[in-house]
């Protein structure tokens, strides 16, 4: 198998300059691309530098693990009801509920997909649709919430409406907007109100429709301009998820399935309580982040990627029909092969969005969500593995405990994580397609950024935006001096800072 | 007449020690009474994002809060305007693009606002607020106890041009 890993590590860094693109803050979320050109400003390495969850890992050591699924939810303001499942399926093995009730497994899928929903819509509407719509190298000004509200206002309305029902799923299946207590282990600790459910269900079908649209927006856009969606930073590589256990799209709970490249199938329906002994991770000097990859390939060739892309190409079938529809139409897209292409990943995010709003909708229909047995207990574990499709891909949480029920070792795999050999790539394919000379030229920041927001990379999460400064591109000479820098400050303005 | 209805938005993660001033915000302010005329909706959330938008309708003044590497203590307080930025991630958002947004979902400019910025010094996992934010976050509930005396925008806009010398519609 022919993997890309030829840019990683230049074979010498003699005669090399450097590209830094460096975000200020490393608490909010730090990011760095460093970009390695040899003598004849050729690009011969690329990294992808991203802090994530810096400590978390210990912060829970010696905590009781019933405080672990409201804790863990502290980790991101985006998915932290996966979190919040993750946590909670990994301590229904400690409690020995190896089968939850109906009424706790439907509850916290909906809460799940309400989550899927309210992300994909954000990321959709409110990250990349103005890249998507207006062009990568559009004014700054135009190419952001603001310049859709203006030329396309009901695309941003739906958006902001439809982030805005996955929230109120939440609110109802997790007690609050933030920090909800809904999942514990074994189960969950309230029915749904019957009235909060009517309330969702007169909201649902509007809903599902906006989904197709946003369907057809995307696919509308990528078949516009097909040779740049199919090529820019595109990458092929092994793929991963769970799927259900009839081979269907299962976002709440599965088996690991894993294909090459080609598609074809490395392993199918592993269960995933020994993950560890399918994945494991390479720690890297120049990374903070850790690289899973496939155990049975090794680094070189076992690494692979996550998320939409792959789960709507990995499952077997879509149980929802107007999903289903979409995704044939896009394994059809490729021709017998998978797609690889970065941008494809907006695609299949709208076909989830589509799949998780009509999961929402059949669900709100089944009474078993109002009322019946919460929890279930069993024999007690000492240790507890769970896994969950979040919005931007596989979730591992590992918890392991001491005789007093504390923590006493944590292991989680966020889906930054298993996509941080993939993001590399697909920076990779576009430094060398967009950098051109001694300049760091906004186009180059622009594409980057349009890269990296196809993976939505999860950064560490305090919040305190007020004043920050996101973006800073340098260049770097061999010498270590500097000779160019761009940096984008929070209001969107660019400041050029050559030494 | 009917209350002033004012909406006070904080954000901010409670485990990253002066990252929670936000929410350490509302959970004394609406502790509080409102005082006579004035109705307030208090919303914690983790990070700012546009759908906040949906929790302006309705309101006829919104306060944004937020901790701050960058404000001057005891705080910083001013106008905000609907703005236009751009990030790479969908990790939270500014004040201004929650109100562009809301010019977006309902057709109409939204309610006027105002940001209080309270700094903070350390961001580090597990850590509580330090000794400076919480007094940093002590005058800045003193100060909005004043606001709720008069919760008209004109009362506001002296307010943040007398604290930050701002002119007029300068963000």
């Amino acid at each position: 198998m022919a993997m890309q890993v030829d840019l990683e590590t230049a074979p010498t860094q003699t005669g090399m300059r450097r590209v830094a693109i460096d975000p200020v803050s490393r608490v909010e979320g730090h990011g760095k691309v460093t970009i390695l050109l040899d003598a004849d400003d050729r690009v011969h390495q690329v990294r992808l530098h991203i802090v994530e969850f810096r400590g978390f890992e210990k912060f829970v050591q010696g905590r009781p693990f019933w405080e672990l699924p409201v804790m863990v939810q502290r980790l991101c303001g985006i998915c932290p009801v996966s979190h919040h499942l993750a946590a909670a399926k990994a301590l229904d093995i400690v409690v020995g509920a190896t089968r939850l009730t109906p009424t706790a497994e439907k509850i916290r899928r909906l809460m799940h997909y309400g989550q899927i929903l309210q992300s994909h819509a954000l990321h959709f509407f409110h990250l990349a649709s103005p890249d998507l719509l207006f062009g990568f190298d559009s004014p700054l000004e135009k190419r952001n919430i603001v310049g859709v509200a203006a030329e396309h206002p009901d695309v941003a309305k739906k958006g902001v409406l439809l982030r805005r029902f996955g929230q109120e799923v939440i609110r109802v299946t997790a007690g609050k907007r933030i920090h909800g207590t809904g999942a514990i282990p074994g189960g969950v600790n309230k029915a749904v109100a019957k009235e909060d459910r009517d309330t969702l269900l007169a909201d649902a079908y509007k809903m599902i429709g906006w989904c197709r649209e946003a369907v057809a927006l995307v696919k509308r856009l990528h078949f516009a301009n097909v040779g740049l969606y199919n090529s820019f930073g595109a990458f092929r590589s092994n793929m991963l998820s769970l799927v259900g256990h009839n081979g269907s799209l299962d976002l709440y709970h599965g088996g690991l399935r894993a294909r090459n490249e080609a598609g074809e199938l490395l392993f199918d329906r592993v269960d995933y309580s020994h993950y560890w002994e399918q994945i494991t991770e390479e720690v890297k000097p120049w990374s903070y982040m850790k690289f899973p990859y496939l155990k049975a390939l090794g680094p070189d060739e076992g690494w692979y990627k996550v998320g939409p892309l792959v789960r709507v190409q990995n499952c077997d079938q879509i149980p929802t029909p107007f999903a289903d529809a979409e995704r044939r139409e896009f394994v059809d897209f490729g021709g017998g092969q998978p797609i690889h292409a970065t941008l494809a990943y907006h695609w299949a995010r709208m076909i989830e969005m589509l799949f998780a709003a009509e999961e929402i909708k059949d669900l709100l229909h089944d009474d078993d969500l109002l009322g019946g047995e919460l929890v279930v207990t069993g024999p007690r574990a000492r240790r507890g593995v769970g896994v969950i499709e979040a919005p931007r891909g596989t979730l591992i949480h590992h918890y392991r405990l001491n005789a007093h029920d504390q923590v006493m070792r944590a292991n989680l795999i966020v889906s930054t994580t298993h996509n941080n050999h993939a993001m590399n790539q697909a920076i990779r394919q576009v430094a060398k397609r967009y950098l051109d000379g001694r300049t760091v030229t906004e186009g180059l920041l622009n594409h980057i950024e349009v890269a990296i927001r196809a993976f939505d990379p999860c950064l560490s999460c305090a919040t305190h935006a007020l004043g920050q400064m996101p973006l800073e591109v340098e260049l770097v000479d061999a010498a270590g001096a500097r000779v160019d820098a761009l940096a984008r400050h929070g209001d969107g303005s660019v400041e050029r800072r050559a030494e | 007449m009917a209350p002033t209805r004012l909406v006070v938005i904080a954000w901010g993660n409670e485990s990253r020690g002066d990252d929670g001033l936000g929410p350490a915000f509302v959970a004394r302010a609406e502790a509080l009474p409102d005082p006579p005329g004035v109705r307030t909706t208090f919303v914690a959330d983790f990070q700012l994002q546009p759908e906040h938008a949906v929790d302006l309708n309705g309101g006829d003044l919104a306060l944004f809060v937020d901790a701050s590497r960058t404000a001057t203590a005891p705080f910083e307080f001013r106008r905000v305007e609907p703005a236009r930025t751009a990030t790479f991630t969908t990790h939270g958002v500014a004040p201004g693009v929650v109100l562009a947004a809301f010019d977006a979902t309902f057709g109409r400019p939204p309610p006027p606002a105002f940001e209080l910025a309270i700094p903070g010094e350390d961001f580090e996992l597990g850590e509580p607020l330090r000794k400076r934010a919480r007094g940093c976050l002590d005058d800045a509930l003193a100060f909005f106890a004043v606001l709720r005396g008069d919760t008209s925008a004109g009362a506001w806009q002296r307010a943040a041009e007398a604290r930050a010398g701002v002119t007029p519609g300068r963000p």
